[in-house]
């Protein structure tokens, strides 16, 4: 439900009254809130995106932040590119959401790819008088992380990317949101959302900071409600720093958060409130588990007081709600999977499992393993091990980790009549896996069997979980 | 080998196939400085899991994620 008053119309109405004190915090500067309501980050482009559909691209979170706030509601559609979106993909995201104006922060030549509309987003507002009016329900188009090759694109809405929010919580004192996601992905443009309407301050991450020196900034900042993956909180309980911070609310999601690193940060922040949230890209926030036990009560399935429908079918997770995505963009007609079912009723490719009246997240339906957020497909990495030579065939699958959830660990068959030792293969075959594929796909360990069993259906028998 | 021994050959293998620079290996050393980052480490609990036998990482939940090579060492020792 949109649950926002009627002067609203976009996000930046949010701050027109905000207080001095609010602020977006980047590694290389601060920028107040309020200043935002009656200035501009886009050097008097502004005018010129409205209607548009702008690929937001910029080198830097805290850019494109401000690009964000000051083009909701005046842009058709706005194209959230993460930070790791490959060169060679952006032409056909250009093609696939119909980009026809570029938002960069000046740390690429946007000439090239073909589209005339290039605006530099600038840390540095300037006064701006007229301001075109907020007259579209901005569609906001996010990535999703969970494929080979080209990223899939799903559109959201302002009113389902923040359903989850509360407006005019109570809190004890001020805010001050952190989050150590970058703000283009899904978990943190949550936290993005909550510090502009929930009110407060945000402190933006840095891809190039070290884990000391962000802490270290966080406390400064007096960050007062924080989240991450489980794996980015397990490096912050590997700090020395992890007490520069004192957050009153720590957040997990983006993974399976086990019982360890929840009782690992109840030890090490006593005082806070530590929850971790379900949420995807395509299903949108699902629920939030604050007792403090990995998984969730048996009793979540079926409606939430929050509106959220949950059912287990084919042991996966489905979840309705209206913070789901609506569709996917591009790929042609026909091409891409209905987002929901029937019914309205997302899978969201998790499997569960019912223990001690609790459900529990076993792993990936379709086989990706999270490797510490990262995705990996076993059929990619799979396809550089069976270019050696020698080797028959191989299964690549997960191994359970505590550090990163998740490692690729390989199975492969050899032929009979390799002349090479099963050592000199083995070398071999991790060269041509770590000048082929990024560093988390590459296995951590390679097992010579056999032979692998061939299900009924002529693939290979994948035991996901 | 003794625990402590394993451990030091085995973050030295991890650091050199990652193409990281480990830092000189004392006990005082914070993990987080010692040029190995988080999937470093993954791979290396995963190794001394199938060298030691044990990973009191996921063996128990009430391990404290160490700070430095010491602290490291030891949850290993007294996992043994």
């Amino acid at each position: 439900m949109l649950d926002r008053t009627a002067d609203v119309a976009s996000l930046r109405d949010w701050l027109i009254a905000a207080d001095r004190d609010r602020h977006l915090h980047g590694i290389a500067g601060s920028v107040p809130l309020a200043e935002l309501a009656h200035g501009t980050s886009l050097g008097g482009r502004l005018p010129e995106l409205a209607g548009r559909s702008v690929l937001v691209a910029t080198g830097d979170q805290l850019t494109a932040a401000l690009a964000l706030i000051e083009l909701d509601g005046v842009a058709r559609r706005l194209i959230l590119c993460p930070p790791d979106l490959a060169a060679e993909h952006r032409p056909v995201v250009i093609a696939d959401a119909e980009v026809d104006a570029i938002v960069t922060s000046g740390q690429m030549d946007a000439g090239e790819l073909g589209v005339r509309l290039h605006a530099v987003c600038h840390p540095a507002i300037a006064p701006m008088g007229e301001r075109p009016a907020a007259r579209h329900a901005t569609e906001w188009v996010m990535f999703t992380s969970g494929t080979t090759g080209m990223p899939k694109m799903v559109v959201h809405t302002v009113a389902g990317l923040t359903g989850a929010i509360k407006r005019n919580a109570a809190h004890e004192g001020p805010v001050v949101w952190a989050t150590f996601y970058d703000i283009r992905r899904y978990g943190g443009l949550q936290i993005f959302f909550r510090a502009v309407i929930d009110g407060g301050s945000l402190v933006l991450s840095d891809a190039r900071e070290a884990v000391a020196d962000h802490l270290a900034r966080l406390g400064r900042h007096g960050a007062t409600h924080v989240s991450g993956t489980p794996s980015h909180w397990r490096r912050v309980t590997m700090s020395p720093s992890a007490r520069a911070m004192a957050p009153r609310y720590v957040r997990l999601s983006g993974e399976i958060a086990d019982q360890a690193i929840l009782d690992n940060l109840a030890a090490l922040y006593p005082d806070a409130r530590i929850g971790h949230a379900y949420a995807s890209t395509e299903a949108g926030v699902g629920f939030e588990v604050t007792d403090g036990l990995a998984g969730f009560p048996a009793g979540m399935i079926g409606r939430l007081p929050s509106g959220v429908d949950m059912k287990v079918e084919q042991g996966t997770l489905r979840i309705r709600s209206n913070r789901t995505a609506l569709r996917y963009v591009g790929g042609g007609k026909g091409t891409k999977p209905a987002l929901a079912d029937a019914d309205g009723f997302v899978d969201t490719g998790d499997i569960v499992e019912l223990r001690d009246g609790r459900w529990h997240f076993m792993g990936r339906s379709n086989g990706v393993i999270n490797v510490g957020g990262l995705k990996v497909h076993p059929e990619e990495v799979e396809a550089v091990i069976n270019r050696h030579p020698q080797v028959r065939m191989s299964l690549v699958r997960a191994r359970r980790s505590p550090i990163t959830g998740a490692l690729v660990v390989a199975d492969v068959v050899l032929r009979e009549d390799g002349a090479a030792g099963a050592g000199e293969v083995e070398a071999e075959i991790l060269r041509l896996c770590r000048e082929g594929l990024t560093r988390h796909k590459v296995p951590s360990a390679i097992r010579f069997v056999p032979a692998l069993a061939v299900a009924t259906s002529g693939k290979l028998a994948r035991t996901h979980a | 080998m003794t625990t402590k021994l394993t451990i030091l050959a085995e973050m030295r293998k991890v650091a050199e196939e990652q193409a990281k620079t480990l830092a000189p290996l004392s006990d005082d050393l914070v993990l987080l400085d010692s040029g190995l980052d988080s999937l470093c480490f993954a791979v290396l609990v995963a190794r001394l899991e199938d060298k030691l036998g044990r990973d009191p990482f996921t063996a128990s939940d009430d391990v404290a994620f160490p700070v430095t090579l010491g602290d490291f060492v030891s949850v290993y020792e007294r996992a043994a």
